[in-house]
């Protein structure tokens, strides 16, 4: 389990991973990295995944069961076109998760 | 998925027969038919998906029925005239319950499924001991402990019958060491039953009892040990001496049977130690050569101390042969070239491959060159849960786990069973891999998880690069796999003059170590095009196909730690683990070994002086770039997912020529638990020098010649912008040199 707690103070990273995001970059900074692995990790119930409707260019959203055999629940109102355009609206939700605030840039 | 099928093999040579079993879930037909994989990837920027069919009828179409498949291990006797004069008896065993609060699971159970007539020693909802006796569903008598066990504790469990005046005797003791005092040591419980129930027509089942409607039911989860019954009414004392005294009471009179695991650790039977030789068969597959109640500290292999391993550690989510009916078999016809088939099954929208290897005649005529289908690794990452049972799997993409049809259905039907990355449903480790069930995420078209950005292929549809850049040279090739190589040993390949492998060959065998070894040694030429290779040993049943075993031992990057003492291999005994730790570190082979993984992006490689050397200059013909692959489909560079590095300290030939090396990668890349001896800051891809592919070229004394590229992701950067590329031109270029017969001079020896 992670310890981070994700805060204000992290907003700074919310906005670098926007511009990596944007610019196809891959090399966060610590900072950033150390949001992303609290937001990543954790239990599988609940946790948010693409659901693949057609491969390359068409996903929806869905969240892990706690356990196996369970099925894989679509969350509704959530479609993507792109992979960036999916991680940036995951961010954000896992962002008012961890700090209970919408995330405002 | 609405059909699903494996085969009895993965490889056939002409003449020779494959039978294929098929289960389909409300399709009435389909059809079926045999083609030649090219290349598996379906990312519209790959070089496009193609498979051709071969002119063959089949048969078909064909009926589909629906094949279930059945998980849990257990063990069975046949019936016997010993078990039908049971009136009075007393029937225990040892066990260490991993789940005791997870439904009813049977220890010890003599039943007939359909009248429900007979007994049953099981652990309850509550987890505690139960014994039931029953002549009937309407006449049953239980008597329950209701003293819920502890998980992870050995306990001695028991049940007696008295036929005399139908006392049933229930009894849990909490055998050594008795670390809780406070904890009662032994609870028994008595009561009467209505019926002693004889004329019952049943098996004796062990961790598990038959079902009317399957094989069998109430899996036991846990380690259990020395399964016995006897004639008289037993004592505490009684008990705990014959459980102590092992095969030394198989004299005793009132003995029916007694069922010792320590003896055939190797195999799927289980031994009775009593004259009658009431022996049983274990079905499934649960894991043997574990520690038993005197195991986990002096004890650290099982063929030193057989004493020490006399416990059998059984999952309801076992599974070794799903065991369907074959539908349909053909022959492999003359003629037919060797290559990468599948079996096509097909209805509506819904599709399913079997991948089938075509070797070339035994004797011949065959290609100069060899790919080496790296079954054993498929083998060991069949169905992997990763994506669906590793949280942090993630972090270590670095993006968003993308779900596919097949991804939703493994979650949905775990009942596909288990590999080496994924643990039992107990949180045991998964020691042993079969191939004899439908394995989803071996076949073309399938999309992975840790394959980089892009394609995102992993194992078997990322080999289809390789495969599909073959086909593209127009070199002719054969395809043989890492069973036939384990099996055959060197005479499958001491003809070839090039075998290439696999982009992850990470599994192998001491045979197959061995025999590719000799290969380099005399002269031929190996292609490792792939990384974290030769990473794991492996063992392959002696006696049962399409089943193998590892146990991770010591380190290495793995999905749990084997208990102590568990580090020999029950197949074989062999110690299995990292081949580095067996003293046969890859670099010796190849002259790389792995040194990190992380599955986001790749990198490309710097060209280094040494490939500026004569020895090298035709790796590089045609070739000016000084960054190689700063593209591809595998993260979008050749150097990544998982990467091998120079050391020789681990056996990296001293004339090796390092020819080019990645330099810089994300932090999602860390360095290996085998090398972090000690966990400081800096691990990462953007600080650890070692962090890195290194590609190498070196000459070996009977004039064969090893090119390592140590990374997964070169065979992604091959295939890219349709083979037309500096990393394909490499490739090319030392497949060429190498399928050449001149003789390469290994530095230092006289010219001739």
């Amino acid at each position: 389990m992670n310890r981070y707690r994700i805060t204000e103070a992290d907003k700074v990273y919310a906005a670098e991973f926007k511009r990596n995001l944007d610019a196809g970059n891959w090399f966060h900074s610590p900072g950033l990295q150390r949001v992303l692995n609290a937001m990543r990790g954790g239990p599988w119930a609940g946790k948010y995944v693409l659901v693949v409707d057609e491969p390359f260019k068409r996903w929806r959203l869905g969240q892990m069961p706690g356990k196996r055999g369970d099925p894989i629940e679509i969350v509704p109102g959530h479609r993507f076109h792109s992979l960036n355009e999916a991680e940036w609206e995951v961010f954000k939700l896992r962002w008012q998760q961890h700090t209970g605030e919408p995330l405002s840039l | 998925m609405r059909i699903l099928a494996y085969a009895d093999r993965l490889s056939a040579r002409p003449g020779e027969a494959v039978e294929i079993k098929v289960s389909c879930d409300g399709l009435a037909r389909y059809e079926a038919e045999l083609v030649r994989i090219i290349r598996g990837d379906i990312n519209p920027e790959g070089p496009g998906y193609r498979e051709d069919a071969v002119d063959m009828d089949l048969g078909g179409p064909f009926a589909g029925r629906f094949q279930p498949i059945h998980t849990g291990s257990y063990g069975i006797v046949e019936d016997n005239a010993a078990f039908r004069d049971l009136s009075t008896f007393t029937a225990f065993a040892a066990i260490w319950p991993t789940m005791p609060r997870e439904g009813p699971q049977t220890i010890l159970a003599r039943r007939d499924p359909m009248t429900g007539a007979g007994f049953e020693l099981f652990l309850n909802d509550a987890g505690a001991l139960e014994f039931s006796v029953a002549a009937g569903t309407a006449d049953v008598s239980s008597v329950s402990t209701d003293e819920p066990l502890l998980a992870q504790r050995w306990y001695l469990v028991a049940a007696s019958l008295s036929a005399e005046d139908g006392r049933v005797t229930v009894m849990q003791h909490r055998l050594a060491p008795h670390s809780l005092p406070a904890a009662a040591a032994t609870v028994t419980r008595e009561g009467r039953a209505s019926t002693v129930p004889t004329e019952v027509a049943a098996p004796l089942t062990v961790a598990a009892r038959p079902a009317p409607d399957r094989p069998a039911e109430r899996h036991f989860n846990g380690r259990l040990e020395r399964p016995s019954l006897y004639t008289s009414v037993l004592s505490l004392d009684g008990m705990v001496a014959r459980l102590d005294a092992g095969s030394g009471n198989a004299g005793d009179d009132d003995l029916v049977a007694a069922w010792d695991f320590l003896i055939g650790i190797s195999t799927d039977r289980m031994a009775d130690v009593s004259p009658r030789h009431l022996d049983g068969a274990l079905i499934n597959l649960p894991t043997r050569g574990v520690t038993g109640r005197h195991g986990g500290t002096d004890a650290f292999c099982w063929q030193q101390t057989p004493e020490r391993y006399a416990a059998v550690h059984f999952h309801d989510d076992d599974l070794h042969d799903a065991g369907w009916d074959t539908d349909f078999a053909f022959e492999i016809p003359n003629g037919l070239r060797s290559g990468l088939y599948a079996v096509r099954l097909h209805a509506d929208e819904d599709e399913f491959y079997v991948p089938l290897a075509v070797l070339p005649p035994r004797d011949g005529p065959r290609a100069a060159a060899a790919f080496l289908l790296p079954t054993a690794s498929y083998m060991a990452y069949a169905n992997n849960r990763i994506a669906l049972d590793v949280p942090e799997a993630e972090i270590v993409i670095g993006r968003l786990l993308e779900h596919k049809a097949h991804d939703l259905f493994m979650q949905e039907h775990p009942e596909l069973g288990l590999c080496f990355y994924d643990v039992h449903n107990d949180g045991s480790g998964v020691y042993y891999s079969s191939r004899l069930r439908p394995v989803v995420d071996m076949q073309p078209k399938i999309i992975g998880a840790m394959g980089g950005t892009g394609s995102n292929l992993w194992q078997f549809n990322a080999d289809t690069h390789i495969l599909g850049w073959l086909e593209h040279c127009g070199e002719p090739f054969d395809v043989i796999t890492d069973e036939d190589l384990h099996r055959e040993g060197l005479s499958l390949i001491e003809n070839y003059r090039v075998v290439l492998t696999g982009s992850h060959p990470e599994y192998h065998s001491a045979a197959m170590l061995d025999a590719l070894e000799a290969f380099v040694h005399q002269g031929g030429r190996l292609m490792y095009l792939g990384g974290n290779g030769f990473y794991w040993r492996i063992s392959f049943h002696p006696a049962l196909p399409g089943v193998i075993e590892c146990r991770k031992s010591e380190d290495g990057i793995r999905a749990f730690a084997p208990l102590p003492g568990e580090f020999f291999a029950s197949f074989t005994g062999e110690y299995t683990g990292l081949w580095r730790r067996n003293g046969r570190p890859p670099n010796r082979l190849v002259g790389v070994g792995m040194v990190s993984q992380g599955f986001d992006v790749s990198a490309p490689y710097r060209r280094t002086q040494a490939s500026r050397n004569p020895r090298a200059a035709f790796v590089f013909e045609g070739v000016d770039d000084e960054i190689i692959g700063d593209f591809g489909l595998s993260g979008g560079g050749a150097a990544g997912l998982e990467l091998d590095a120079v050391d020789h300290t681990l056996g990296t030939p001293e004339h090796a020529l390092i020819l080019a090396s990645s330099e810089r990668h994300t932090d999602v890349y860390l360095m290996t638990p085998e090398d972090m001896l000690d966990p400081v800051p800096g691990l990462g891809g953007t600080e650890a020098d070692i962090i890195r592919s290194d590609m190498v070229f070196f000459e070996t004394p009977g004039g064969g010649a090893v090119f390592s590229t140590g990374s997964i992701a070169w065979a992604g950067s091959m295939a890219w912008n349709g083979y037309d590329n500096h990393v394909a031109a490499i490739t090319a270029n030392v497949l060429r040199r190498f399928l050449a017969p001149e003789p390469f001079r290994f530095p230092g020896a006289t010219a001739e």
